[in-house]
């Protein structure tokens, strides 16, 4: 069994801290994306 | 297709294969057949994760999907980011930590073996069915196109896959699909900047007011398939069981050089993963404005099947369809054309009553080109195989893109099939050693070299399995959408095992293992009787949350009738 990596490891992106910090970054591109193709159908459909 | 054509197809699909045999050519320990050189960066990862869910049919079918019913589609993929946050956060480091080759081993060690059985039988079941799809969907379309031999193109493709996945194992196909996916993206973008070349000015409004562009539909209702709230809840449920528990991916992500190699690759996947899609459905929306304009549109896409029957003994019927065709494409032109003058003249009365008129005129198209499928499928039933909206894409590659790109697009096709099926086979091959042969041959697991003899034994049965359920299979549903029904059906229970293995210590192996399988009956149940009785079905989506809740539900209520679970591995 390989040795167990440590679950709280720096992301290693720049800008970003933590991993919870990733996951919300990623979590408001969603809502961003959301927001935009809800914006494109209320525009164009 | 031109010698140009063959030359692009050909040299990218050959060479790709063997380029990524060579390479990993001297692969011979199991480790690095199963999970990879333990090299691989999130890039690969993210791309190879991107390569194995997006087959031939996501690049095939789903221009059609959009071109005949809009892009509503797209929310099925809202669930996919919040799932993979999950993935990321609870499920990958848990794999990594216990060091599993498959998801199921976790299952043995939290549950019992019966339960590692039961989740390795329902992947290598619904994989395995899945599998003969990913082959037979591009197959049945460039063979019907192209005047192919089907079981030809079908052994061809599906032997391709096997040669390479079979000699290098993981590695090989992490390897192969990076560079196929860098042949899909060059494709698609080159067929999109050719059609927007030859759209009109005003394409997206004319999409829009034809009914295409609605992306986001908030309506609560169950029986619609594709709403905000089927896609993400049934989608998040549905992601959340194929990329956390589905052998398929995660092998694509366990084995990165560390744990953030797999966290990056996944998280990239959750940014990219709808836009990208949005960027297909649109392609068919506008693919769809680009119909409207030209003057030969067919009334079939399938044109081989449909050219037979011109020239056949019925021809005059279909002959006489098609004129209808034509006369009614030509006023349906008109009326768009007065829609667009309408529109621009800032008179909302004047615009409404061009909109209600260019609407009637589409209905009217759409019932003639109902009327010549029905005619089709009656005089010839093996056009029933295929739908015709898997065809639009096809014609537009094919009638309109220069020479040299008509190849890089085929190439396309072939590569996404090649891509998603090698991570289906390595997958398959995976769980049939680790939870099937190790298990019931415990005194063989030490023997290195013998494992990976079995592993390269099942991973060509499974090539096999598929190439031959391809040869038998034929489908009622549009591509993409059997897919994802057939994993609707059999991912919820298999979820509903891991959120209890992950969030409930104290249900042990026997509760989880018969609720598991009461939960399979019931999304059975319900999709059967939706099947019997059309006015109950419910959209498929929504079995995912369904026969996952089921699932725990039924586990937490066992366990309060069985004795307490006994003291297992901690994981989490």
């Amino acid at each position: 069994m390989p040795t167990p990596e440590p679950d709280r490891d720096s992301p290693g992106v720049p800008g970003f801290r933590t991993w919870r910090g990733v996951y919300l970054f990623v979590f408001g591109c969603f809502l961003a994306v959301v927001l935009a193709l809800a914006i494109f159908t209320h525009v164009f459909a | 297709m031109s010698l140009v054509d063959w030359i692009v197809l050909l040299g990218t699909m050959v060479g790709i294969a063997a380029y990524g045999t060579w390479r990993t050519r001297h692969t011979s320990t199991l480790n690095t057949y199963l999970k990879g050189n333990h090299s691989t960066k999130w890039g690969t990862i993210g791309l190879s994760v991107m390569a194995t869910q997006a087959s031939t049919i996501t690049y095939l079918s789903l221009p059609g999907q959009a071109y005949e019913n809009g892009i509503a589609f797209v929310q099925n993929y809202f669930g996919l980011p919040l799932a993979l946050i999950l993935v990321c956060a609870v499920f990958l480091p848990i794999y990594r930590k216990l060091g599993v080759y498959t998801a199921y081993e976790y299952l043995g060690q939290r549950f019992d073996q019966k339960t590692r059985l039961l989740g390795a039988g329902l992947f290598l079941v619904q994989r395995g069915l899945q599998c003969g799809i990913t082959i037979y969907a591009p197959a049945i379309i460039l063979s019907t196109v192209f005047g192919w031999r089907l079981d030809l193109t079908i052994i061809f493709t599906g032997l391709l896959a096997v040669i390479y996945t079979v000699t290098g194992g993981s590695a090989a196909v992490n390897l192969t699909q990076k560079w196929q996916m860098a042949v899909i993206f060059g494709g698609m973008i080159t067929a999109f900047i050719v059609l927007l070349a030859k759209l009109p000015s005003d394409a997206t409004r004319i999409a829009g007011a034809m009914g295409k562009l609605q992306a986001v539909d908030f309506t609560p209702d169950l029986k619609l398939r594709y709403t905000f709230w089927s896609g993400l809840l049934g989608g998040f449920f549905l992601s959340l069981s194929y990329f956390g528990t589905d052998q398929s991916q995660v092998q694509r992500y366990i084995g990165g050089a560390a744990l953030r190699e797999g966290r990056l690759g996944l998280m990239f996947n959750a940014v990219f993963k709808i836009p990208m899609q949005f960027f297909i459905v649109m392609l068919g929306a506008l693919l769809f404005v680009f119909y409207q304009f030209q003057p030969n549109t067919p009334v079939i896409f399938n044109q081989p099947a449909w050219q037979r029957q011109v020239q056949g003994p019925q021809g005059e019927t279909f002959r006489a369809l098609e004129q209808r065709h034509a006369v009614l494409h030509a006023d349906k032109q008109a009326k768009i054309r007065a829609w667009v003058v309408a529109e621009k003249s800032g008179d909302p009365s004047a615009e409404a009553a061009a909109r209600r008129s260019m609407l009637a005129a589409q209905a009217a198209s759409n019932a003639v080109r109902q009327e010549a499928r029905d005619a089709l499928y009656q005089a010839s039933p093996d056009a029933r195989k295929t739908r015709d909206s898997d065809f639009v894409f096809m014609n537009f590659i094919l009638t309109q893109l220069p020479h040299g790109a008509i190849g890089l697009l085929i190439a396309v096709m072939f590569a996404s099939a090649l891509s998603s099926k090698a991570g289906e086979l390595n997958a398959l091959g995976t769980t049939s050693t680790i939870d099937l042969w190790r298990h019931f041959r415990p005194l063989a697991a030490d023997d290195e070299p013998r494992n990976v003899r079995n592993a390269k034994w099942f991973t060509a049965f499974w090539g096999l399995f598929a190439i031959g359920f391809a040869l038998f299979v034929s489908f009622a549903e549009n591509l993409i959408e059997a897919l994802n029904i057939v994993a609707s059906i059999f991912y919820p229970a298999l979820l509903g095992v891991f959120i209890v293995a992950f969030f409930f210590r104290k249900v042990g192996g026997s509760a989880v293992f018969w609720a598991a399988i009461g939960a399979q009956a019931v999304v059975l149940a319900i999709f059967f009787i939706g099947k019997a009785n059309p006015e109950h079905e419910i959209g498929y989506l929504w079995l995912n949350p369904i026969g996952c809740a089921a699932c725990v539900l039924f586990s937490l209520g066992l366990q309060a009738w069985l004795p307490p679970a006994g003291p297992r591995a901690s994981t989490a």
